[in-house]
């Protein structure tokens, strides 16, 4: 079987407008969350990282755009932009997008809104990232819930190995609206405070906003320093309900198992795992189960909401982004938030970052409709 | 060209108030309106699965085309691939008109969790027990290339048994669905150039 890389990768967050200044923050400890009062998204305050709209303005004029594009699409233009650009690769039919996304340019249904109703079409929206920089062929857009940003890598990943691409460059992004934080504070999933993936006191989930993106590639001619091979990868439901995790972490744990074969790997092969962590009572609780049932307790593990918050659709690529840098430089980063184990079984949470050699890592993401979704990566240079 | 050593099994489609099967008509409603229509097909197809009553629309369009293709299917490894054009927009548009009520909005969680087009595999999957891969596309327009790559490469890698695959959309009361299960062996030959002719056949 062909290899399948990941190489360029850009990250547009409160961070700053590319990989490293997240990298920076992160390795540093430095939350991207503070406290947002605006009353036209939420009518009490609420922990958020937002990217800001002077910067990503000014960012997004450099590309000389020729129309108006909205929010979201302005910042899944810089991010992709500095991506392909970085690349050096020319956009043949060879070369596929993938677009994942959650709920797209879903502000548009807002009355004071200027952008057409019409936006809120998600193959609309991949329809102007597709014409933005002419790739030749139609943008997939990929939307399953809080799975989709590292579900689209192993679409990628398949697609290139069905020969229908040499190349894929995905595209993730959801931005921080008042359609999505009204829901989650319908469910009262919402944390009054910055949240605690797997802490005792945790109390909720805190929403983000970022717009990634990255290279997908057979080539290993076209690497970078921190590029990783996609080893396995699966993608199973609960079958259980649509808005609660599974109490055994059925999806999650045959997910996980189901990459780890593909993979030709044992537990122990593993030396880090990023996992979802949305610091919801449930979801971390499920997650235990099913890391415990996949005899991965010990392993060194970190979610990176407590420096983002939950960016929905694009935080399966956001963290797999991360988890490369991590493998890199040999550094676990500390999972911002953690301070006592708040879940009924064992996890080796990561509470400060440290160095350790690593090779390999487990990216995991669980979502509504019961979607669980596993890959497994393999650090290329070191 | 899209070559593929394995067939479709079996293949419904849903519009129009008509439901087909391998393109024999089963049932038909006279109802304009998509929730009478769907209601009778419940009825109809004798289905007995109370929580469909809170679906919605989409969800609702996508179980009975499971309904039809799944029942007396005993493959457990049947991974779920789907595309529309709308995505939830439909609900999404219901969530939206909620929250922005002049009189003071709120929110609905039983209205927000159908507000993600892959909700309605979770409703299948729950309903047929799969534990399997599930895959929402967003297509301009029924896309057979791409789905039959994806679906043939979930079936060569091992990752599942067969593809329950295709199109299911509902926007602004307008429905159409066509779906179908992808195996080793079946009726027709798995090629996009079937898939579209059987798409387009009234």
């Amino acid at each position: 079987m062909n290899n399948v890389y990941l190489s360029h990768n850009n990250i547009v967050s409160a961070y700053g407008f590319d990989s490293a200044s997240a990298i920076d923050s992160i390795k540093d400890e430095v939350s991207g969350l503070s406290l947002v009062d605006d009353s036209s998204i939420l009518p009490n305050p609420f922990y958020s990282s937002l990217i800001t709209q002077d910067s990503l303005s000014e960012a997004f004029q450099k590309l000389d755009p020729k129309e108006a594009y909205t929010r979201l699409e302005q910042i899944l233009l810089v991010s992709l932009s500095d991506t392909i650009k970085k690349s050096g690769l020319e956009l043949t039919d060879r070369v596929g997008l993938i677009l994942s996304t959650t709920k797209g340019n879903i502000d548009v249904l807002e009355t004071k809104n200027p952008f057409d109703e019409s936006r809120a079409y998600l193959a609309e929206l991949g329809q102007k990232i597709e014409d933005f920089f002419g790739f030749k062929n139609e943008a997939l857009v990929l939307s399953n819930a809080c799975v989709s940003g590292v579900l689209a890598l192993a679409v990628a990943k398949r697609l290139i190995r069905q020969k229908r691409y040499d190349h894929v460059f995905v595209v993730a992004g959801d931005l921080v609206s008042e359609f999505i934080l009204s829901g989650f504070n319908s469910f009262q999933a919402l944390s009054e405070a910055p949240c605690k993936p797997y802490c005792k006191t945790r109390s909720g989930i805190n929403i983000g906003e970022v717009g990634c993106s990255i290279l997908v590639t057979k080539d290993d001619n076209n690497l970078v320093d921190e590029s990783v091979r996609l080893i396995g990868e699966a993608s199973c439901n609960d079958a259980n309900h649509i808005s609660g995790p599974s109490r055994t972490g059925e999806g999650l744990y045959r997910s996980i198992v189901s990459a780890m074969n593909q993979a030709k790997i044992d537990a122990d092969a593993i030396d880090y795992i990023s996992a979802h962590g949305t610091a919801t009572l449930f979801n971390d609780e499920m997650e235990a189960i099913a890391f415990n049932r996949a005899n991965l307790q010990d392993v060194p593990l970190n979610s990176l909401k407590g420096y983002f918050g939950h960016t929905l659709g694009a935080s399966g690529l956001l963290e797999t982004i991360i988890g490369m840098h991590s493998l890199y430089s040999n550094t676990l980063y500390a999972s911002l938030g953690f301070d006592k184990l708040g879940v009924s079984q064992p996890l080796n949470i990561i509470k400060e970052t440290t160095s350790k050699e690593s090779s390999i890592f487990l990216k995991t993401a669980s979502g509504f409709g019961g979607c669980n979704t596993a890959a497994i990566f393999q650090k290329v240079n070191s | 060209m899209n070559r593929s050593d394995y067939h479709i099994k079996s293949y419904c489609r849903i519009r129009d108030g008509k439901i087909s099967k391998d393109g024999e008509l089963l049932f038909s409603d006279a109802s304009e309106e998509f929730p009478a229509f769907i209601k009778a097909a419940y009825k109809h197809f004798e289905t007995d699965y109370s929580k469909f009553f809170k679906m919605d629309n989409l969800s609702k369009l996508a179980f009975m085309g499971a309904e039809v293709l799944l029942r007396g299917n005993d493959e457990e490894n049947t991974a779920l691939i789907l595309s529309n054009r709308a995505s939830s927009l439909d609900t999404d548009r219901k969530h939206q008109a909620a929250i922005s009520n002049p009189k003071g909005g709120f929110a609905s969680p039983a209205v927000f969790v159908y507000t993600l087009p892959n909700i309605c595999m979770g409703e299948i999957s729950i309903r047929h027990k799969l534990y399997s891969e599930n895959s929402f596309f967003i297509f301009a327009e029924f896309n057979p290339h791409l789905l039959s790559n994806y679906t043939n490469d979930l079936l060569e890698t091992g990752k599942a048994k067969e593809v329950l695959c295709g199109w299911v959309d509902y926007d602004k009361e307008k429905y159409d669905a066509f779906l179908y299960v992808i195996g080793k062996k079946g009726l027709l030959a798995h090629n996009t150039e079937g898939l579209t002719k059987l798409y387009r056949t009234k």
